[in-house]
């Protein structure tokens, strides 16, 4: 009676601090990794490689989806304007909606998909095929090659991923609104300096440089934890893929209400 | 050759990335010049319902300034409205600042009527005539129902 | 020198080194043989500090490397070359990026010296004219040869070869250990060597050491393990079958000849450093 009672508390402190524990580790990675971003020197080839992979080559695939988003935003938006004789506002709301909150969002959600889970899966095959212990072997430290430059192309990529996001949906939303709706082009366009001042812009810019480094760090920390074998592997990179995607909403949402 | 790709492709990458921020922050966006040169004057309203800073402030329909910032006043419970207004235009001391709003439901901005007077208010001053915005719901309340309180 | 003293680890649930007590003096090399699994792998990750046990040392030239941190941990590894079992080349990197990494994130060396010196590495190993491949293109044996190249390209004090010659045809298995002797021979390193070529490997070797249960059950020269009478020993070396006893007394004679014919290897780098 009482071994159960003990073994129950036991569990119950074990379920508890098992969490606590994790989120101590994925916060000294990151520590560890901000610590060696400031030790020179910095791998700058390794830098360029990975922003070739994370920024440049998404982007197609943000171009693409930013269109399609600030159509079908176009389209809502201007059945919803329309109705209180508003379609006036039809430009400024796409681009403010764009710039805020979906530029930022979806575009980090894209590459997540294309480069987060790619890069987990890359550090994690690292892991098994002991490519990271023969890196520590030579003296050089996993974190300076491997996990700076990861997190530094983040930062540096999201942003620049998203503004063009933006611009793509934007125009996309030009090519709704003005040619299919019949809004004209002045309207569309000549309104939106009224909304959007650089603190808006600005507002973009800080979710999607945080959600650059969140979705960095959290793949990086997944591939670099791997188990073992490809099972270790494969796990990690959905955890990863859906442990970023989670974060970036949450982050959203944060940095959002901390904004106002 | 493949180095060079790979520059390549980073060097054009950014490019792009740059262009479309400026793009947004300088085309679309009213860039916030730093250090926006302009007087500041300011005026009491009794009311400034959905003003916001950096609203733009009009004389006949032209931007000449913008609203810089909108206080309390804790004595008399009126709406402190601090405007930026352009160096090249003087505002006679009789001039009216009201909240306007564009459209039915549109934004709310400060349209300014010049008065006659020769003297003009000096960087510092108040504009003394202010008119609050007309309230549209308060409007066809008293289309519907009369005049309350009358 | 590299000493092991009484190192206990368990990966797991499972204790895979129960006591292990070793020594490897200064320009020898030590066979490591053992049942696959049995943690010579293992074994050899705690020489380097890349696995941790919970107890016991490993003293490198008298340092203990378990307890070694920062720049002491970074300048004990730098003065060992580790091939990896899965030889853990670098994907993104081209054979030849691969075995000058360790030059030119570590030494001073300019572009022409260290292009002379891969490219004789690679002959080598066997693998002329295959440098600008990458790993991925490479069959497994290939790869296990360009991992010992990048082990070897640095000229360490200290060597551990996990598995060297598994997986090559016997004649590339042959040619590799001799490429270990002839290097042994040329700059005396300190070794140990895992290997399953019994008895290819005592001809390459001064001492042998059997792991058995997370214990080394056995110690000794390799003539001295050719006549072992412990049971464990004899059938892991006859691989269990009897008639292998009858080819014994050829090789044991061989090895006989082989070790008279030896001399003692000095180490001259050691001296230089002084
Ligand atoms: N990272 C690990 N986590 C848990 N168990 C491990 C780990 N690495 C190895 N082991 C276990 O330790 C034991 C020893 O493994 P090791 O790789 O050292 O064997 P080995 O002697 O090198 O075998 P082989 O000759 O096949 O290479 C195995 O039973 C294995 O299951
Ligand atoms: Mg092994």
């Amino acid at each position: 009676m009482l071994d159960s009672a003990i073994l129950g508390i036991r569990w119950i402190g074990k379920t508890v601090l098992f969490p606590v524990r994790i989120l101590g580790r994925v916060g000294l990675f990151l520590a560890t990794a901000i610590f060696w971003t400031f030790v020179p020197p910095l791998k700058v080839e390794r830098l360029i490689r990975q922003i070739n992979f994370i920024g440049a080559k998404s982007v197609t695939i943000v171009a693409l989806t930013g269109a399609f988003t600030g159509m079908v935003l176009t389209l809502e938006s201007y059945y919803a304007l329309e109705r209180f004789g508003a379609d006036a506002l039809l430009g400024p709301a796409v681009a403010l909606s764009m710039i805020r909150e979906l530029g930022p969002v979806i575009s980090a959600f894209m590459i997540t998909a294309r480069a987060g889970s790619a890069l987990t899966a890359e550090i994690g095959i690292m892991r098994i095929t002991e490519q990271i212990d023969a890196l520590e072997m030579m003296g050089l430290n996993p974190f300076r090659y491997l996990i700076v430059p990861n997190l530094l192309a983040g930062i540096i990529s999201f942003p620049l991923l998203a503004s063009l996001f933006n611009v793509v949906g934007i125009y996309g939303g030009y090519v709704v609104g003005v040619k299919l709706l019949g809004v004209s082009s002045g309207t569309f366009f000549g309104e939106m300096p009224q909304y959007i001042d650089l603190t808006e812009i600005l507002h973009g810019l800080y979710k999607s440089t945080t959600f650059g480094l969140v979705v960095t760090w959290i793949c990086c920390y997944f591939g670099y934890t791997t188990g073992y074998g490809a099972e270790g592997v494969s796990k990690a990179t959905t955890r990863a893929v859906v442990a970023s995607c989670v974060l970036i909403l949450v982050c959203d949402y944060v940095i959002t209400s901390l904004l106002f | 050759m493949k180095r060079f790709d790979l520059e390549l492709a980073v060097g054009i990458f950014f490019l792009i990335g740059i262009a479309c921020l400026a793009y947004l922050s300088i085309k679309l966006g009213r860039m916030e010049v730093i250090g926006y040169k302009g007087y500041a004057v300011y005026a009491k309203f009794s009311n400034v319902g959905g003003l916001k800073k950096g609203a733009s402030v009009e004389i006949g329909g032209v931007e000449v300034g913008r609203v810089k910032d909108i206080k309390l006043d804790p004595e008399d419970y009126t709406a402190v409205v601090t405007f930026l207004l352009n160096p090249e235009v003087k505002l006679p001391e009789d001039s009216i600042a009201a909240v306007k709003t564009k459209g039915l439901i549109g934004e709310k901005y400060v349209s300014i009527t010049p008065g006659a007077s020769e003297r003009a208010i000096q960087p510092g001053g108040r504009i003394r005539e202010t008119q609050p915005p007309f309230d549209l719901s308060d409007a066809i309340g008293r289309l519907i129902y009369g005049s309350p309180g009358k | 020198m590299i000493q092991v003293i009484d190192l206990h680890s368990t990966l797991g649930k499972q204790k895979v080194l129960d006591g292990v007590t070793l020594k490897v003096e200064t320009g020898e090399v030590l066979a490591l043989i053992g049942k696959s699994g049995v943690g010579k792998s293992v074994l050899l990750k705690h020489v380097v500090a890349l696995m941790k046990g919970e107890k016991g040392k490993v003293l490198i030239d008298g340092e203990d490397i378990t307890t070694a941190k920062g720049r002491k941990l970074e300048e004990l590894r730098s003065r060992i070359g580790f091939l990896f079992q899965g030889g853990a080349l670098f994907d993104s990197l081209t054979l030849f990026d691969n075995i000058a990494f360790p030059l030119r994130e570590k030494t001073k060396m300019d572009e022409q010296k260290i292009r002379e010196k891969v490219l004789y590495e690679l002959e080598q190993v066997g693998l002329k004219g295959m440098e600008h491949k990458f790993p991925a293109e490479l069959s497994g044996g290939m790869r296990k040869r360009a991992a010992l190249a990048r082990c070897m390209v640095t000229a360490p004090e200290i060597m551990l070869f996990d598995e060297p010659t598994t997986g090559l045809d016997p004649i590339t298995a042959h040619s590799i250990n001799d490429l270990i002797k002839r290097t042994h021979e040329r700059v005396c390193f300190t070794g140990i060597v895992v290997s399953h070529e019994i008895p290819d490997i005592f001809f390459l070797v001064d001492k042998v050491a059997m792991l058995h249960e997370g214990k080394i059950v056995a110690f000794g020269t390799p003539l001295e393990i050719m006549r072992s009478s412990h049971p464990v020993v004899r059938q892991f070396i006859t691989g269990g079958r009897r008639e292998m006893e009858d080819v014994f007394e050829p090789i044991i004679e061989k090895l006989e000849e082989e070790f008279r014919a030896k001399g003692k290897c000095t180490q001259e780098k050691k001296d230089e450093k002084v």
